[in-house]
């Protein structure tokens, strides 16, 4: 690497964060010039998340200095990281959902935000001249995935902006809203801006970035130029010599039907809910259905109808010839319908509970109960029969939901569905936040059930994984479900498209062309 | 009903409604920040028998409201620490301040029982005292109902028109968004914790220096949970607290309504109005209703920031 | 310095040695008192925690006072399992003696066998009427179940004082507000001789082992804590919620009802405007104080007993105000509540800079995983 004449604007040198049982950032060293777009590349748990916290002053290091502009700093709290010149877009967003746009950014400048008509034309002229338009004087929960994002990019930009990072900002759009956004962060580099960009996609990082910092379990794993690298050697910086970095699974149509959805309309009582509209689909056995889509756009409404945990009027929901549309969870269960929710700890499973109650909780109904009490010592070999055939590393059945990691705990909350030998199951984005190896585990799971005849719905915000495992695709955007199609008809444009509410047949419009996602992960 | 009854009725009504804003103003900035306190009438109770016996050995009731305020204010930094440094369950604790002040009030009240002193006295404003009907509600009152006002006018101003205001609500509705952009999420909590402390600290000496005036054991008689039960009734708005405190100043004293026009109801049954009031007014409030967007959304959650 | 480092796990061993802690301060704090109050805090001492139990008397009359809290405590460990915050034990222990004195005033010269279980029964009925109320509250309506819990325990004190004033005043009683002294077909039979330990003793001891087994072995029980830890988890699992807070609320009730006729039907005899000095709230810092767990909770009833006891008789012997006991009571929950800080971290001195952690309790164990990626 060239030795800058001037030094970097940022430089991190040994920086160490140890958690309890977990060593997250192990003597990291890092630097970005002016200018520049770096990746900073790792899969879950690479410890990411908290070398970004560290540079922006919400995490202190155990150990290891941080020079800016090549001097010395030690950054107190984010309000010092903004004066400095740093802003940060964070994965989940920091928005007041009951606050305005233009108050929500009045909030993050403290006393530089000046009164609240001038900052929201400072907000319009800002968000213009990037491309991101966005009205100050809507509130927040009135707004879609995507403009949060852009309100959370211009509340970086309205000041003197000299270091940006960006978590894993592209999980939340559309593959056109990407296109976009990379535009946008281009125009902010060329400006002399540096860029910190957080991501566990290859082709992203490939496509936006100058250099990348490859983190593996804490450590550097290695530095590269994407362009000059293909994926799969950044693959292998990223997960290491012995996890397979790329899988295929056969496509298959299915048979019969197993669950029919038809004109579902749903009227969700939650204020910053989304109503289903019209909505049909069926799955079949022996298939897996993917469907697409931007959080928030009735993911959780059409779950929750599906689960049971909010029901619908008969004669919407049919599962094999039982109408279970008015039916409730348990009903739903005995029929052989089975439920991952997206929430592992908090609904898949009890976190402060022990693996052997937490294959309990949805195993009830499998003779684990007699006569109104629980069969403990049955319960218990259940639950180590889980541990066992799906691999799941923990200290053993007493072991508390929360001491395991996401990918083990997830193969916990998948085994356990599974082995009631659903004739339907309904996954919610069941990889997010695990590492590979885990990803990996799931997905095989999931092709195995289907091979054996299951019908299978997984909803994921995840594209390259619906990709990956599904039979038929498609998208819901705001309520409505796009048709689906064979996976291997359909294309991550016409997808993005659909996700995006247009729900046109892709024959009709020349493909517009976006991102590959050719090089892929999963 | 005649003209006289009616004035006297509404003069009632503001007096005895007035402990209920002033704490109900308190708990209602607490919650704001997302901090559910239910240690209101604990903190009522020390407020009311500090206030009583510093003004009975002082002879000053400045003295003894100023020491019922720092009363109030030392209960709730109790409940500050244990909640924020120790990150215990908001209700527990707030249950074990209720019962911890009942118990030390009680304590070091028990030789002030009855004990008469003088307490606060109306000041007539000239003129407007003499109005028809709203005369004496409004400006025929003791200077702590006028106080309570002017209260209101500040909590009102500063929760929907001032920029700590807005802090207050964003820390209310999202701690953790408010720590990543580096809003003092802990500062903010604890100066709220501590005013709903010295507003319950003051509605407590209200009652021993001014509506009584006396020092009784469990003189509250659950007013604190009445103010929690009006901060819902307001649905968090500072305008409906000072509706709904003198609405259930006007319950607790149906009973000289009922005198007045004759009726003789058992003083027992007369007297669970105000929490029958409460009931309904919750059953009312409760049902049916988004809250999501009224009440504070981490409110009774705990905050920790990892570092 | 002092630091407070997460453990990563919760301890099994400081959940139970918490309390006991919390109650070694506690007594920390009243020796500190009592010598501020110019008493000899060792006599004060002995005064409270062992002269009321020197005797077999004593000893017998701790179990008379222990029996009301101990119905109530059990019942409560039910419902805060489900997190459920009922704060009515002390109303709905009311109603159970206001029904229960009402049924025993219809047989005042009625010997026959059934009188005392209709009595008990009334009592029953009137703790689960007050808790169904609070039950319909919360499901139907919605409402924070902890004021609405509150507000019926001041109606039921004054309905109890209107009954005892009005209805079910003694008429030959001088006008005392009492109600006449029940037959003695409708009192609770003594268990030991020479002592006022009566056989609600035995209905409590009861409640304790059936509730352990409904909480450790039944499946309603095991429904019961997911709803109170997880309540998005029992709905995904099908668990019936409004079921489940009735069953909760209901038992609770029914057996705060218990204790209140236990106590008119007992060691009363006959209904007064004071027959609870507080037992239903008492028997939240007790069920707190035992975890919830039916073994902890009777050992914590009879600590809460004998501060009752001791309170009393602190103030026979050394002139303490009776408030004693409930300030002790505010006491050992602030401390407990303190102390359970060391259930999720430990305590690490320090001489490096003050970067504390802001405590993170409970939530602990989800930071491991945060603390990656």
């Amino acid at each position: 690497m060239p030795q800058h004449p001037i030094p970097p604007r940022l430089t991190l040198r040994g920086i160490t964060k140890q958690y309890p049982g977990c060593l997250a950032n192990d003597d990291i060293h890092l630097n970005i010039a002016a200018a520049e777009i770096h990746a900073l590349l790792g899969e879950n748990g690479a410890g990411k998340s908290t070398l970004m916290k560290v540079i922006y002053g919400l995490v202190k290091p155990d150990r290891g200095e941080i020079l800016w502009d090549g001097l010395p700093l030690d950054v107190k709290d984010p309000a010092h990281a903004r004066k400095l010149g740093i802003g940060m877009v964070f994965q989940h967003f920091s928005l007041f959902d009951t606050l305005t746009v233009t108050e929500n950014i009045a909030l993050a400048l403290g006393d530089d935000a000046g009164d609240i008509p001038a900052l929201a034309s400072r907000i319009r002229s800002v968000s213009e001249k990037y491309g991101m338009a966005i009205n100050p004087d809507r509130q927040v929960h009135t707004l879609s995935v995507g403009e949060r994002q852009r309100v959370e990019i211009v509340r970086c930009l309205v000041q003197d902006i000299k270091l940006l990072i960006l978590d894993e900002p592209t999980s939340v759009l559309t593959p056109q809203e990407v296109d976009t956004l990379f535009v946008t962060l281009r125009q902010l580099a060329s400006e002399g801006c540096s860029i910190l960009f957080i991501s566990h996609k290859l082709n992203e990082v490939k496509a936006l970035c100058h250099r990348a910092t490859v983190l593996r379990g804490g450590r550097v794993s290695g530095a590269c130029i994407p362009a000059e690298e293909d994926t799969l050697s950044m693959a292998r910086l990223m997960v290491g010599e012995n996890t397979p970095v790329s899988t295929t699974y056969p496509k298959v149509l299915g048979t019969t039907p197993t669950l029919t959805v038809s004109n579902l309309n749903l009227h969700s009582h939650d204020a910053f809910g989304v109503h289903l509209k019209q909505l049909n689909l069926q799955v079949n056995a022996g298939e897996i259905v993917g469907i697409a889509g931007v959080a928030g756009n009735g993911q959780e409404e059409l779950l929750a109808a599906l689960s049971g945990e909010t029901r619908a009027s008969a004669g919407h929901i049919q599962f094999a010839d039982t109408d279970i549309g008015p039916l409730t969870p348990d009903r739903r269960r005995a029929l052989g319908l089975a439920f991952v929710p997206e929430e592992r700890l908090g609904r898949g499973a009890v976190p402060e509970m022990s693996l052997t109650e937490n294959a309990l909780l949805t195993g009830f109904l499998t003779g684990l109960v007699k006569r109104g009490m629980v069969a403990w010592k049955k319960t218990e070999a259940f639950a180590d029969q889980i541990i066992a055939d799906y691999k799941v590393k923990t200290a053993g059945r007493h072991a508390q939901a929360d001491s395991l990691s996401g990918g083990n705990l997830q193969k916990f909350i998948i085994g356990r569905e599974i082995m009631q030998k659903p004739r339907l199951l309904i996954a919610a984005h069941p990889t997010w936040g695990v590492d590979i190896g885990a990803a990996t585990a799931i997905h095989k799971a999931l092709i195995e059930l289907r091979d054996q005849g299951a019908a299978i719905l997984v909803v994921s915000e995840d594209i390259d994984e619906l990709f990956l495992i599904s039979d038929r695709i498609g998208a819901i955007c705001d309520g409505r479900l796009s048709p689906l199609k064979p996976t291997p008809e359909s294309s991550i444009a016409e997808l993005g498209r659909q996700m995006a509410g247009d729900f046109s047949d892709a024959a009709t419009i020349s493909p517009r062309p976006t991102t590959s996602r050719a090089g892929s992960l999963h | 009903m005649d003209i006289d009854l009616i004035t006297n009725i509404l003069y009632a009504m503001v007096r005895t409604g007035t402990p209920l804003l002033i704490v109900a103003l308190g708990e209602l900035i607490c919650e704001k920040s997302g901090v559910l306190n239910l240690g209101q009438e604990g903190m009522m109770l020390m407020g009311a028998v500090v206030g009583f016996i510093v003004t009975l050995s002082t002879g000053s009731l400045t003295l003894g409201f100023l020491a019922a305020i720092l009363a109030g204010i030392l209960m709730s930094l109790i409940f500050g620490v244990i909640t924020m440094e120790l990150s215990a369950n908001q209700v527990a604790t707030g249950l074990a301040l209720t019962i911890f002040g009942t118990g030390l009030s009680a304590f070091i009240g028990t030789n002030y029982v009855g004990k008469p002193i003088t307490g606060l006295e109306p000041i007539d404003i000239p003129v407007l005292t003499d109005l028809p009907i709203i005369g004496r509600m409004l400006f025929g009152q003791d200077l702590l109902v006028y106080l309570s006002l002017a209260l209101f006018g500040g909590v009102y101003w500063f929760i929907n028109h001032s920029r700590p205001g807005l802090i207050l609500k964003a820390v209310g509705e999202n701690p953790h968004s408010a720590n990543a952009i580096g809003l003092p999420v802990f500062k903010v909590r604890y100066l709220a914790i501590l005013f709903g402390g010295a507003m319950a600290g003051l509605a407590g000496s209200y009652l021993s220096l001014a509506y009584t005036p006396l020092w009784m054991e469990n003189m509250s008689a659950g007013r604190g949970w009445i103010a929690l039960a009006l901060v819902v009734f307001a649905s968090w708005k500072a305008e409906r607290v000072l509706l709904g405190a003198w609405l259930f100043g006007l319950a607790s004293i149906l009973h000289l309504v009922f005198q007045g026009m004759g009726f003789s109801v058992s003083p027992n049954l007369l007297a669970t109005l105000p929490y029958l009031a409460t009931i309904a007014v919750l059953v009312i409030l409760s049902s049916n209703q988004n809250s999501r967007l009224v009440a504070p959304i981490s409110l009774g959650k705990p905050f920790y920031a990892k570092t | 310095m002092i630091k407070l480092e997460p453990r990563g796990e919760r301890s099994r061993l400081m959940s139970w040695l918490s309390p006991i802690l919390a109650a070694l301060l506690t007594m920390l704090t009243g020796l500190v008192l009592f010598t501020l109050l110019g008493v000899d805090p060792w006599q004060a001492l002995t005064t409270i925690l062992y002269k009321p139990i020197a005797d077999t008397y004593g000893l017998a009359e701790l179990a008379v006072k222990a029996t009301p809290i101990l119905l109530c405590a059990i019942g409560l460990s039910v419902v805060f399992k489900a997190q459920i915050w009922n704060i009515g034990a002390e109303g709905q222990l009311l109603m159970g003696g206001l029904f229960g004195s009402y049924m025993a005033l219809q047989f005042l010269d009625n010997d026959s066998g059934y009188v005392l279980p209709m009595v008990l029964l009334a009592g029953v009925a009137g703790g689960l009427f007050w808790a169904g109320i609070a039950a319909i509250l919360k499901v139907q309506f919605n409402t924070n179940e902890i004021l609405t819990t509150i507000m019926m325990n001041y109606i039921a004190l004054n309905i109890l004082l209107w009954a005892v004033h009005g209805p079910l005043k003694d008429p030959e009683g001088f006008n005392f507000p009492e109600s006449a002294m029940f037959s003695q077909s409708a009192i609770l039979p003594v268990l030991i001789d020479d002592t006022r330990v009566h056989f609600g003793l035995a209905l409590a001891l009861l409640a304790v082992v059936a509730i352990w087994v409904l909480m450790s072995r039944s499946f309603v029980g095991f429904q019961i804590r997911v709803l109170g830890l997880d309540r998005s988890a029992a709905r995904l699992s099908g668990f019936r919620e409004k079921r489940l807070i009735y069953f909760a609320l209901l038992l609770s009730g029914g057996l705060a009802g218990l204790a209140g006729v236990g106590e008119v039907a007992g060691p009363i005899g006959q209904l007064i405007p004071s027959i609870s000095p507080g037992y239903g709230y008492a028997a939240i810092i007790v069920a707190f104080l035992g975890r919830l767990h039916p073994l902890g909770i009777v050992l914590a009833t009879l600590l809460m007993a004998l501060l009752y006891m001791g309170g009393e008789m602190a103030q026979i012997e050394l002139g303490l105000p009776l408030a004693l006991t409930s300030l002790f009571q505010g006491l050992l929950l602030f401390y407990l509540l303190a102390c359970d800080v060391l259930i999720g971290f430990r305590l690490r001195l320090t001489t490096s800079k003050p970067a504390t952690a802001p405590a993170a309790a409970v939530a602990t164990d989800t930071a491991v995983i945060e603390a990656r990626g």
